[in-house]
């Protein structure tokens, strides 16, 4: 590594090298039986340069070929975006806890177990599900240099596990499903196994669903799968040096309900999402968002922030084999006060929501979101009434968190890096979408 | 690589598992893509890995790797884990050993060409599209790839090929206020750059096409005649019907076994759906998939009746079928999984006049872009479609969806072309692997009847 970067230091004005290695062992179930079991290896490097002012890349995992990986980001840099930022030199970094030796001495026997349970755990109930299940361990080491003196490196481990089910009746078909995901070893699948179990038994029977505007309350999937994306993107320091973020020229405005905060947090402990500086060697940090509705920060890589007169804020993201831009690193939803069980009583006629399929031709940009719910029940007097089908929500999702009900008290981890409450809102667009699948 | 061919064929001794393979591959690749006027990013990449995937009782263990010296240890480490989880018999249909070295047929050579070349031309299309006006922003991504594969297995195979990919998609956006409208085109080849030249006029009528879509009216909703341009038909064949011949979903799944029983009647005598990778030139080919099994062309429909589907060697054991040659792996990272080649439905005689000759209110839906299906329903999305009225082609209308049973819409498939074309733009998803090289294709064909709606 080191002479990569005194090489790349000599054909150029300033240069970061970010290595990224990892080793991961995944066992997976599929329809219900012992299927899969691999050992991934994985190693890359990624050179960029600024040379007259410009941004030269290349990338290889022949770490070995000094010279090759030089001269292709020197060759690429005349075409290259213009470099407005400087590159960092080292810094005061916080102590963030990503690495747990224990992931890596979990036996890979434990692991199937694990999946096994899972699988059986759905089957004794509901043998007529057809089951994927899965453990995976990693272990990554990310290592970063630049030509300013930063030379940092740290591990990570993370341990996730999954489950899903299919249960197909005739041209019908139900799909249900729960993961998690951490940097620590997870010891029991039960937690996983009794909200699929749940899932099922909401799901038992249909219930028709009418076109119109309805209460909704969007579970922690729901708010993973449909509302994040729409909600985050006028964030992103990217939109908003295009210009095509909703919020430029808006911080400091109250844009959503003023009990609804989310805030970005690099440093939390054990999360998949958290790392101590993010992928160009900025220290992490948190980033309130949205504080009480109103919006108070854009998240910011080095480039980004330079063309919108800036700061950075350890927001960069990138993989071995691409240029860093903005990303979230761990996403949390402040908790509200009313339990998922309140929320279900305080329904009259409305709906819970939990997954999505093939989010639909929105105007994401505009926080428009819409898609067809896979798994979704309805609520009548009080009551789960049985699973929904054919059913599409759609709306804009600043109008939607303006429109809150209440706040889950309940938050739930979803993936490695978003902890969010269920959301409770009024007047959803629900339509009817009968006969298209 | 003759030190590599004696280090592989050690490794595989002694191993103790009832099937071993190795693959190892070396690869470098450019891209280039712009969003609007600016070039977003452009690099080069290059990559060297291999992996061993390794059958006991049934179960198979994979191992994957960048560093390829110590191949023995991996074999070990890939039986070690095929051995806990197989508890079965292992089944994989029987294929006579193939020690063979591929030379690639190539066209124009996109390595022979430098970035400062390839950038040139981009920037020719996109001053193209941005001399059209209303445009709002053009996105161009290009793409091209070589790598070099080495294939051994424990049955004695030994298999060298290269492949080299060139992949094009060249978009334009318009916008009139709060209208947004979208054409494009995507194009590849199996090694030849000559297909991505001389485009200006092509970039010139996206442009032209998106701004043009503004001020074009919606279709009123409901059942029409339709019919599907050859890339349509093509995305058509591939994602709705061909899907459903991939032979692990069927193996596992009781209810598509009693969809796709070969035998089964599924269209007229003049329906032929064909996928093959030993169909040459195209950018699904080869002349080894991934598993050292023979390309074949294999018809999946033969005079309306399903003849066969598309295998692994597992899956065709498994099924009592032969192996079709179409076990697939994007890159190292991944094993082999049922993936389509070339897929498209075989020309007929009748002429697009004729097709339309006798159709008094229809739509004319053209090129894909988006949509999708979950067994055997659809919903796709046309970029481009016409009303047709007494006969002809008539007003340009706004994006149109169609959507439907696959099998009652290949049952109402009353009319196929002379004029097979195939589209070399897509890139095809399954299991995490996306996008692979495959092609797809059709001539002009029409259905009686098909639910038609606004997009």
């Amino acid at each position: 590594m080191e002479e990569i970067l005194e090489a790349a230091r000599k054909v150029s004005d300033a240069a970061d090298l970010f290595w990224v290695e990892s080793r991961s062992i995944p066992v997976a179930f599929e329809t219900n039986r012992l299927k899969h079991m691999q050992t991934k290896e994985a190693r890359g490097v990624g050179l960029r340069i600024i040379k007259d002012g410009r941004i030269g890349f290349s990338a290889t995992n022949k770490v070995e070929d000094v010279e090759g990986i030089v001269r292709r980001a020197v060759e690429v840099a005349p075409y290259g975006a213009k470099a407005e930022f400087g590159l960092p030199s080292a810094m005061e970094h916080p102590e963030v806890l990503t690495f747990d030796p224990a992931v890596p001495q979990v036996p890979i026997e434990k692991m199937v177990e694990l999946s096994r349970e899972m699988v059986e755990g759905i089957l004794d109930r509901h043998p007529e599900v057809l089951c994927d299940a899965g453990a995976s361990q990693s272990v990554v080491k990310v290592r970063i240099m630049n030509s300013e003196g930063v030379d940092a490196s740290y591990e990570k481990t993370v341990f996730s596990l999954g489950l899903s089910g299919t249960l197909v009746r005739g041209t019908d078909m139900l799909f249900v499903g729960e993961g998690e995901s951490s940097c620590r070893p997870i010891s029991d699948a039960a937690e996983i196994v009794a909200r699929v179990r749940g899932q099922l038994d909401m799901a038992q029977r249909e219930a028709e669903v009418t076109t119109g505007k309805f209460p909704v309350v969007f579970t922690p999937d729901a708010v993973a799968g449909l509302l994040l994306s729409p909600l985050l993107v006028g964030f992103n320091g990217k939109t908003v040096v295009q210009g095509s973020s909703p919020l430029v020229g808006r911080l400091g405005e109250k844009v959503v309900d003023e009990r609804f905060s989310l805030y970005d947090d690099g440093t939390m402990a054990f999360r998949p999402g958290s790392r101590p500086w993010d992928d160009e060697g900025v220290p992490t940090r948190i980033t309130p968002l949205i504080d009480k509705g109103v919006a108070s920060n854009f998240i910011y890589d080095l480039k980004t922030a330079a063309q919108a007169g800036a700061e950075t804020t350890g927001n960069a993201a990138r993989g071995s084999g691409s240029l860093p831009s903005p990303s979230m690193s761990v996403i949390s939803i402040a908790e509200g006060d009313m339990t998922f069980d309140e929320m279900i009583s305080d329904m009259k006629e409305g709906l819970v929501v939990e997954r999505f399929l093939g989010a639909g031709q929105t105007n994401i940009l505009a926080g428009d979101y819409s898609g067809n719910v896979l798994l979704g029940y309805k609520v009548e007097n009080g009551q789960v009434v049985g699973r929904v089908k054919n059913s599409m929500l759609s709306g804009n999702v600043y109008e939607t968190l303006n429109n809150l009900i209440a706040i889950g008290s309940e938050a739930r981890w979803r993936g490695g890096s978003l902890r969010t409450p269920a959301l409770y809102c009024a007047d959803v667009s629900v339509a009817r979408t009968e006969g298209e699948g | 690589m003759p030190d590599l061919r004696d280090q592989i064929s050690q490794a595989l001794k002694g191993h103790g598992a009832d099937y071993v393979e190795v693959r190892i591959e070396e690869g470098e690749s450019t891209r280039l893509l712009y969003r609007g006027r600016e070039l977003e990013d452009v690099g080069m990449t290059t990559s060297l890995g291999g992996n061993v995937r390794a059958l006991v009782n049934g179960g198979w263990g994979f191992v994957s790797f960048n560093t390829i010296d110590g191949l023995g240890a991996r074999v070990e480490d890939a039986v070690r884990q095929a051995r806990i989880v197989g508890q079965e018999t292992s089944e994989l249909a029987g294929i006579e050993p193939i020690v063979d070295i591929v030379e690639p047929q190539l066209g124009k050579d996109p390595r022979t060409l430098t970035l400062a070349q390839k950038k040139g031309l981009m920037d020719e299309y996109n001053e193209v599209m941005w001399g059209v006006g209303d445009i709002q922003t053009t996105l161009i991504a290009y793409g091209d790839g070589h790598k070099k594969v080495v294939f051994a297995n424990s049955d004695g195979s030994y298999i060298e090929q290269q492949r080299v990919d060139v992949s094009l998609r060249l978009s334009a956006t318009a916008r009139d206020g709060s209208e947004v409208q979208q054409a494009g085109v995507s194009l590849g080849s199996n090694g030849d750059f000559s297909v991505v030249e001389g485009l200006h006029q092509e970039s010139k009528e996206i442009a032209e096409k998106a701004a043009s879509l503004l001020a074009a009216p919606r279709v009123q909703g409901g059942e029409y005649t339709v019919i599907l341009d050859p890339v349509l038909a093509g995305v058509f064949t591939h994602e709705a019907f061909g899907h459903l011949s991939e032979s692990d979903h069927v193996y596992e799944n009781d209810r598509l076994k009693e969809v796709m029983v070969l035998g089964r009647k599924f269209g007229g005598e003049h329906l032929n759906i064909v996928d093959g990778a030993a169909v040459p030139g195209l950018r699904g080919s080869y002349k080894y998939d991934d598993e050292g099994v023979p390309a074949t062309r294999s018809y999946l429909i033969k005079e309306g009746e399903l003849v066969g589907r598309l295998h692994s060697r597992e899956t065709a054991a498994k099924m009592g079928e032969a192996p079709s040659g179409n076990a697939r792996a994007i890159d190292f990272r991944f094993e082999p999984i049922v993936r389509m080649t070339n897929t498209f439905i075989e020309p007929g005689s009748t002429t697009f006049e004729e097709m339309i000759a006798d159709v008094k209110e229809g739509v004319y839906a053209c090129d894909w872009y988006g949509g999708m299906t979950s067994m055997e329903m659809f919903t796709f999305s046309a970029r481009e479609a016409y009303m047709i009225r007494d006969g002809k082609v008539a007003e340009l209308l706004r994006p149109v969806t169609l959507s439907g049973n696959v099998f009652e819409t290949l049952k109402n498939l009353d009319a196929v072309g002379n004029d097979l074309d195939m589209n070399q733009g897509g890139g095809c998803g399954k299991g995490g692997q996306s996008p692979l090289p495959v092609s797809n294709g059709s001539p002009h064909i029409r259905i009686a009847k098909c639910l038609v709606g606004g997009a």
